[in-house]
């Protein structure tokens, strides 16, 4: 093994861009992006893995970061609407699922952090999810920790006092950046040519997808891969309707907290009214008020319930409400900074039925229903290989997880 | 859109000037010797409300003027007062109109209202007038000298004896590129009450012209134009520091003429092409303009937008809020003499796909 995970190492470490790499993907999805700076290598792959399971760095010692993003639940802590970090405090926020967010422009429902490096170090200190008051807890652990000090002089040639949060949150990084998911019942009858792969109903509703109920508009599907997402910022009426009358009073409030340097990740997580404010409160601009980010529909139907809040239980209901033109009760009032291509669709009780049944055929293999038993999953799929016909990266992974 | 810019606003609750960058703030200290005379004002315009049939309007157009509603009524301090540029219908109907009004009658504070060719052609503004009031009038408001004037007018010819149906002489002047429309006028009647108007105004009041049409001419066989706009001009030129601010276009536009300098708002509804994108006819666009970003038709309210105008020095400011796309400042340059954008300026920070003229 050693000798085939050298040869990928040299490739990987090689590699600039995606394109350069030597991947094969799953079916339906693009080469992972992997930034210059922080190429992966299995070593690195394993060590982010542990550092995600590592419950120490909580102040109560029992929460990481797949408390919730559970990989038996796709990554994600459903059926929770809201994320339960220390002590059991709830955010504002429904945890997304980790699955393909390496292919994201954004990470976090706001958009807040550019990147999953970026990303990582932030839940750690935030007050309703792993409560740290900074990160020198993690580099204590870390620096102390004697099989720690190996994997990080080994990844990144650095001996334990002179590890930084950095080299966490790349490790941490690296390992998100393998756990992505294609080769769903939609990737196989879309691009891999199997018309048999999906349900007549899935069929209609990929229909409805693309025609009547506008979904690709933001849910995009490109020619070879479907992200499912624009990578954009939208107000959809989630959220933002519960405090539309408010935002007079709560919009100018926030931004001159913000001046005077509130701290704005606590903020969004602790406060439900700045929360319901979101890309706006990252921006400011106008047009990105109650606006968050489109995630991708991959695996939707196993990550309920659904929305940044997780206000809406059921897949019926998210159409629901998009078919009411961003209302989830029919005759609400629509909040005056919609997005434009929110609006009524008319779509039938049998176009809402097939389109449910097209996103349940977004579902991966490895997501599939019943759940994987815990702990002995490992990221699903072979998105980073060797040039080794049988190195594989989920065999790669598995042994990584081998890794106390 | 432009942080800088909605930062400033929404932070005047907080007392706080610091975060400011785009607006020429040293500028507003200047310019007049008490600083409780500056102010702003919105300007709304072009919304194109359409019905469709029984209680059913054009989503998008409704969304477009709910949203600059409920962001003018975000910014604080309030502007002094809102202006709606004209085009409140797309078909000068009743049902139009009244679901306009009561779109607007949400806006905090004082609305003024310009009379648009949308709203003029199907009852020669009966209906509008009931419910806004005067075609053309003029009020006073911290120092300032401010002129609405209906611009749409036209020969009499065309308007009262050409068409069968008054339905027919709407959507004959409804289509931009129509050939059986007519050039707007002011005509003879408001110019006699322009002149008597400006009786007794001291040479150096500034002077404020709000306008649907551009009183200058761009591109006749849009009716981007107003026929009698030299003659308008001459009135106005006598006064030091004029300004025209007009709808009509959907774009951004901006020029000086001797004393006068011209600004065009956006459209809360679409956004009208550059009319020198049509090839077969030789446009006027103003050099002066750096023409706004192409909309991108994947995002409905792209290239759409509305603004708030700045009052300082006894000239016009404007603050373009633009939707998935950078905001803009438009503002007078004493040094320059006309107004100039505040970011793009010639070559060397012209964003990519700006053009220069």
């Amino acid at each position: 093994m050693t000798g085939r995970y050298a040869s990928m190492c040299a490739v990987l470490a090689g590699a600039v861009l995606p394109a350069a790499l030597a991947l094969a993907e799953p079916l339906g999805l693009p080469p992972v992006p992997v930034p210059a700076a922080n190429p992966m290598t299995p070593e690195k792959i394993a060590l982010g893995s542990r550092l995600f399971n590592d419950k120490r760095f909580s102040s109560t010692g029992q929460v990481s970061c797949a408390t919730c993003h559970d990989p038996d639940k796709a990554f994600t802590d459903s059926p929770r609407s809201t994320s339960e970090g220390i002590n059991k405090l709830t955010g504002t926020r429904n945890a997304p699922t980790i699955v393909n967010a390496a292919y994201f422009a954004h990470q976090f429902w706001d958009g807040r952090s550019p990147d999953l490096e970026d990303q990582s170090q932030h839940p750690f200190m935030n007050p309703v999810e792993m409560g740290l008051p900074d990160h020198e807890p993690i580099l204590k652990i870390v620096r102390s920790d004697p099989e720690y000090a190996v994997s990080f002089r080994h990844v990144f040639g650095v001996g334990p006092d002179a590890i930084t949060m950095r080299h966490v949150q790349l490790a941490i990084a690296t390992f998100e950046r393998t756990i992505v998911a294609g080769d769903s019942p939609f990737d196989k009858y879309y691009f891999g040519g199997d018309k048999s792969a999906m349900s007549d109903e899935a069929v209609r509703g990929f229909q409805v997808f693309l025609g009547d109920g506008r979904c690709v508009s933001c849910h995009t599907i490109e020619q070879d891969h479907a992200l499912f997402t624009d990578n954009r910022f939208h107000n959809i009426g989630v959220g933002i309707n519960r405090i539309q009358d408010k935002v007079p009073e709560i919009a100018p409030r926030f931004i001159e907290a913000k001046t005077k340097g509130i701290d704005v990740d606590k903020a969004v997580l602790s406060d439900p009214s700045t929360s319901e404010l979101g890309r706006f409160a990252i921006t400011e601009g106008l047009d990105e008020l109650g606006a968050f980010k489109t995630p991708t529909l991959r695996n939707v139907a196993v990550t309920a319930p659904f929305m940044h809040d997780g206000s809406l239980k059921s897949l019926r209901d998210v159409i629901v409400h998009y078919n009411n033109g961003g209302v989830t009760n029919k005759g609400e009032h629509v909040n005056d900074f919609l997005s434009g291509g929110i609006r009524p669709l008319n779509l039938t009780e049998d176009q809402i039925s097939d389109l449910v049944a097209f996103m349940e055929a977004l579902t991966s293999p490895q997501f599939s229903k019943p759940p994987l038993t815990a702990g002995k999953f490992g990221p699903p799929a072979s998105n980073v290989k060797s040039q080794a016909p049988d190195a594989t990266a989920s065999r790669m992974i598995a042994s990584a997880g081998g890794t106390p | 859109m432009n942080k800088s810019y909605s930062r400033r606003r929404l932070l005047q609750t907080a007392g706080s000037m610091a975060a400011v960058s785009v607006l020429p703030l040293t500028w507003v200290e200047l310019a007049f010797a008490k600083s409780e005379q500056n102010f702003t004002f919105a300007y709304i315009s072009d919304s194109h409300i359409q019905h469709i049939k029984g209680s059913q309007f054009v989503n998008n157009w409704d969304r477009g003027l709910i949203r600059s509603v409920a962001e003018t009524n975000l910014i604080s301090p309030q502007p002094d007062f809102v202006m709606f540029g004209g085009d409140l219908a797309q078909l000068g109907t009743r049902a139009e109109l009244d679901h306009g009004a009561e779109m607007l009658s949400r806006l905090h504070g004082k609305q003024r209202y310009v009379m648009g060719e949308h709203d003029y052609y199907l009852d020669l503004g009966e209906y509008w007038s009931k419910l806004f009031g005067p075609q053309y009038y003029s009020f006073n408001h911290k120092g300032v000298h401010f002129i609405v004037l209906n611009s749409v007018l036209t020969t009499d010819e065309w308007t009262y004896k050409r068409w069968p149906t008054a339905e027919q002489r709407m959507l004959e002047m409804a289509g931009l590129d129509n050939p059986n429309g007519s050039p707007f006028m002011v005509g003879e009647k408001q110019r006699a009450w322009l002149a008597d108007d400006l009786t007794g105004i001291s040479k150096d009041t500034p002077i404020v012209v709000f306008s649907h049409s551009p009183l200058q001419k761009i591109y006749k066989g849009w009716n981007f134009w107003t026929d009698d706009a030299e003659q308008v001009q001459a009135l106005l030129q006598p006064f030091s520091k004029v300004n025209v601010i007009y709808g009509h276009v959907h774009q951004i536009q901006y020029n000086q003429i001797g004393n006068i300098s011209f600004n065009s708002v956006m459209a809360t509804a679409w956004p009208w092409p550059y009319p020198q994108g049509y090839a077969q006819a030789q446009s006027m666009l103003p050099k002066l303009t750096i023409p706004m970003n192409r909309a991108d038709p994947f995002f409905e309210r792209d290239a759409t937008g509305w603004q708030l105008v700045d009052v300082n020095t006894g000239r016009v400011d404007l603050n373009y809020n633009l939707y998935s796309n950078r905001s803009r400042t438009v503002a007078f340059d004493p040094k320059l003499g006309h107004p100039a954008d505040k970011q793009f300026q010639g070559e060397a920070v012209l964003a990519p796909n700006q053009v220069h003229y």
